[in-house]
């Protein structure tokens, strides 16, 4: 590329729905939060598949979740991956929804400082739209949220 | 024949930092020879082969002109020659072979013949972690910290005492590739590479390698193996979750606990017996949790247990004697290191060396808290 030429911007890594996930995708997509829970023990549980991690059944089923949360951890990123480099240091997030399961995720609408993310805050899902698919993230929820 | 299982030889390779000039499979065969040479075997001893996934216990077999009866290509992470070890000791006592060649070699640093760090979009790490900027382990290993510190109260100053403790140890080691002592300021005046991590609380990145052979003590004894042996006395294995986001309790490691349970009830142990630890540490909260999860210290403990001092030099728990993957070398896969510095206070001919260690323990993790293997070493005879 010669010089002066503006170069293409590097995108996000963008996820590809498998079979067993796919129904997570869709309810992204369509603006819902969706995660499996267990007909035989009625517990949640995340990442996707198709056996229950906490009793062993097969009966599974898929459910829209509220999409209220609370910080369980996170780091802030002063490693920018691709993509990621314009809006300085980012928080890479593990949030706990309150039906009981976690999941990584990014913060966003609120400084990302020690001070602005604090432990156990409340959280709600918004999506944004990345490739061919929409990704939940979470912003700062009002206590009342909750 | 007696259940009796040693380690008869270890070595790395010749060097180990940044080395250009080698790919990551001449790093596995260097550390073979090297590692036959110091047991005063040849390769023709040799029936079982265990390495991880690239380049394989096939082709090291291959390369090395050995016809295998037993190989093991267990691939979990940094700790699998751990695995290999007790997976080994396993089959040498089934007769399924009667000994192992467990090679490590890897280009991390230099990227020479090296496999390519890619992720399918479609794996669990592609749909649901990468998309969130994650970038290596720095971004994710350390993702666990900032629960633990709230719930058990350590503060940033202990979680950078563990660079200062092993620094020092460092210091003590020619080796090592970074031996410059440090202060806890020093730690935390470096810069942010995931907060609350900064780079001194981050392992290095390097090339290296190194190898075990492992026989029953009735061959080593017949073939007359050149150094005393040492006796894999217990260990334990087991694994928790492929992503680190699934991490059932982000202030404990499940794969921790039980691993370390094992090997210490197999070898019928307990802490107070253990002269030397070591602990895989990629990052500077994986020791805590190893010392609170093996069961050193109590909960919330671990912290102010190494900034006191207790696993520096002069400690009464020596700990990563080698400076650990902190200040000595990681090359991606450190476990191999971690029994290496082990084997090497048990022999007496460690840098750092400890006083009358007799038995050593070893903690490996693999990924990131993915799976952890612990291995009870020692120096006589059980």
């Amino acid at each position: 590329m010669s010089a002066g030429q503006p170069t293409e911007a590097v995108p996000k890594a963008v996820p590809e729905p498998t079979p067993e996930t796919q129904p997570f995708w869709d309810g992204t997509a369509a603006g819902e939060l969706r995660v499996q829970r267990c007909l035989a023990c009625t517990r949640h549980y995340f990442y996707p598949r198709p056996v229950c991690p906490h009793c062993g059944a097969s009966d599974v089923e898929w459910v829209t979740v509220s999409g209220r949360a609370s910080l369980y951890s996170y780091v802030i990123s002063h490693r920018p991956a691709p993509g990621f480099g314009d809006g300085g240091p980012y928080a890479i997030a593990v949030v706990e929804l309150e039906e009981g399961v976690r999941m990584m995720t990014n913060i966003v609408g609120t400084e990302i400082t020690p001070d602005a993310l604090r432990l156990d805050m409340p959280l709600r899902v918004v999506f944004e739209p990345r490739g061919d698919v929409h990704l939940p993230l979470f912003e700062p929820a009002d206590e009342g949220d909750r | 024949m007696s259940a009796d299982v040693v380690i008869a030889g270890a070595a790395e390779t010749d060097e180990i930092g940044r080395l250009p000039d080698r790919s990551a499979f001449q790093l596995h065969l260097e550390g073979a020879r090297n590692a036959l040479a110091d047991a005063g075997l040849v390769k023709d001893d040799v029936d079982g082969v265990a390495t991880v996934g690239t380049p394989g216990p096939v082709q090291v077999a291959h390369a090395l002109g050995i016809t295998p009866a037993w190989l093991d290509g267990t691939s979990v992470g940094g700790a699998s020659f751990l695995f290999h070890v007790r997976h080994a000791v396993a089959a040498i006592r089934a007769g399924l072979c009667h000994t192992v060649l467990v090679t490590h070699g890897e280009s991390g640093r230099s990227r020479v013949g090296a496999p390519p760090r890619a992720f399918g979009r479609d794996s669990l790490l592609g749909q649901f972690e990468l998309p969130y900027g994650t970038m290596g382990p720095a971004t994710m290993f350390t993702v666990t910290a900032l629960r633990y510190m709230k719930e058990t109260g350590l503060t940033h100053e202990q979680l950078a005492s563990v660079a200062v403790a092993q620094r020092r140890w460092a210091h003590l080691t020619p080796r090592a590739a970074m031996r410059d002592l440090v202060t806890v300021e020093d730690v935390l005046a470096s810069r942010l590479v995931a907060y609350p991590f900064h780079l001194l609380e981050c392992c290095l990145v390097t090339d290296g390698g190194g190898a075990l052979v492992i026989t029953s003590r009735e061959r080593a004894e017949a073939r007359g193996t050149r150094k005393p042996p040492v006796y894999v006395l217990g260990s334990g294995e087991s694994a928790e979750s492929p992503i680190i986001s699934q991490m059932e309790d982000f202030t404990t490691s499940r794969s921790f606990r039980l691993s370390s349970q094992a090997a210490f009830a197999e070898a019928k142990i307990t802490h107070g017996d253990v002269d030397h630890l070591m602990i895989y540490d990629a990052f500077a909260h994986v020791p805590i949790y190893g010392l609170e999860d093996m069961g050193f210290v109590g909960r919330g403990e671990a912290g102010a247990f190494v900034a006191e001092g207790h696993t520096s030099p002069g400690g009464r728990l020596p700990m990563n004697t080698n400076g650990g993957g902190l200040s000595y070398t990681h090359t991606g896969m450190y476990g191999m290191f971690a029994m290496q510095e082990s084997i090497r206070q048990l022999r007496g001919e460690a840098a750092a060396q400890v006083p009358g260690v007799e038995l050593g323990v070893v903690l490996g993790n693999g990924g990131m808290f993915m799976s952890a293997a612990t291995l009870v070493l020692g120096n006589r005879r059980p």
